[in-house]
């Protein structure tokens, strides 16, 4: 594949199709500015703010972009929140939709097929891959990203953090649990 | 039918462990950070849009056997030569043989946060009322259509509800066709475990998806 890429690049950049600058800045972008950093301010924000919690249960694009995030594959971002009864999943069976802006790019296992065609019909075993069980009385509700909305999980948080600050608190909260395959990581884990 | 999705993968027999991943870990050879790049910058000229992209690299023949980067390029190639802005002789050579199709908007540096920053909108201004309400059953459309479409299988002839009611949007079966934007209303709909998977499924689980009206019948 590395010729094949090279090889394509080559003539596109002949053709003037391209601009071999911008193909840096894209990827620095995904490299350092725009990743899951960002939907764990998201979280934390919401987990200590209760106003700013109902805005972004309510109009999570806009609660979102208060915070600076938006645009490429989170034009529109619904926040789905997790409580005791009910756990959200997110999924893209049919390509690899993911909310960009506030989780950067999609890891591996999110656009492979065991967990594009596993997810929505036995999302416990998806969910034992990943070493999480929920209690049998849980309900999952599983959010199939079929069109260009995007969904962003807010999970709960965790247990003995009541004393932290919104700052220490990003740093519970993982990539999964905005997915809905983690859990956020309880205080102590963070030894 | 002739149009074949090797995509639409919800609910296959497919056992393999999904295998977690470090957070940083976002490519895994050099060339994939290329191949999101080209793919970025070549979308961002407009010559196609993504339902087009994403109906090019679904129907891919091996998609099945390929790395989600390598259905990119692939995906990126097939784009190329149908919109004839390359050829597959310029592919295989390496370099360009014909000159370059003019009035391309090429993608340039400085301009890549403020386009990464607007995105593509989806949402249009509704110009007829919604047919459907929040909490309303629907039955989705139950055959298969010829063409790409947003409706995964295993979410065909399923009774649902509606769940939320999501603004109008582009159409993406229209869309990828060519055939323009074709906005429709969109809503979250939800099913239960047992409507898509029988009986055995758990109780206390649902699957939604989100659906263009065109896709759904009100329940008789």
């Amino acid at each position: 594949m590395d010729l094949r890429v090279r090889a394509l690049r080559t003539v596109l950049e002949q053709k003037g199709y391209i601009d071999p600058a911008a193909l840096d800045v894209l990827i620095d972008t995904y490299e350092t500015k725009i990743g899951p950093r960002n939907g764990a301010r998201v979280v934390a924000r919401a987990w200590v703010d209760a106003v700013f919690r109902s805005w972004l249960l309510q109009d999570g694009t806009a609660a979102i972009a208060s915070l600076g995030y938006g645009g490429r594959q989170g034009e529109q971002i619904v926040a789905l929140e997790n409580t005791p009864s009910v756990h959200n999943l997110v999924v893209c069976t049919l390509c690899s939709c993911y909310p960009w802006p506030v989780l950067g790019l999609p890891p591996t296992w999110y656009k492979s097929s065991a967990y594009r065609a596993r997810a929505v019909k036995d999302p416990r075993g998806v969910l034992a891959d990943f070493g999480v069980t929920l209690p049998e009385a849980t309900e999952i509700r599983i959010w199939d990203s079929t069109a260009e909305v995007r969904y962003l999980v807010i999970p709960r948080r965790p247990a003995h953090s009541e004393n932290m600050a919104e700052e220490q608190l990003v740093s519970l909260v993982t990539r999964d649990s905005m997915i809905g395959t983690g859990l956020a990581r309880a205080p102590d884990d963070m030894r | 039918m002739s149009y074949r999705s090797r995509a639409d993968l919800g609910g296959q027999d497919i056992r393999d462990r999904v295998v977690p991943e470090p957070e940083g870990k976002l490519f895994h050879a050099p060339w994939e950070r290329q191949a999101l790049a080209l793919t970025l910058a070549m979308g961002a000229t407009g010559a196609w849009n993504l339902d087009t992209s994403r109906s090019a690299r679904e129907t891919l023949p091996d998609y099945g056997s390929l790395s989600y980067y390598a259905i990119w390029i692939r995906g990126l190639e097939r784009l190329l030569i149908e919109h004839g802005l390359v050829g597959p002789d310029e592919i295989a050579a390496g370099q360009m043989l014909r000159p370059a199709r003019p009035g391309l908007e090429v993608l340039h540096a400085i301009d890549v946060p403020v386009t990464l920053a607007r995105g593509a909108p989806t949402q249009r201004p509704a110009t007829v009322p919604a047919r459907f309400a929040v909490g309303e059953r629907v039955r989705t459309r139950s055959a298969a259509v010829d063409h790409h479409t947003r409706l995964p299988a295993y979410a065909r002839g399923k009774v649902g509800r509606i769940d939320q009611v999501r603004g109008v949007h582009v159409f993406a079966d229209a869309h990828a066709q060519g055939l323009g934007e074709r906005p429709q209303w969109l809503y979250t709909v939800v099913f239960s475990a047992r409507e898509l998977w029988g009986g055995d499924a758990p109780q206390r689980q649902s699957v939604s998806i989100d659906a263009w009206e065109p896709y759904l019948e009100p329940l008789a």
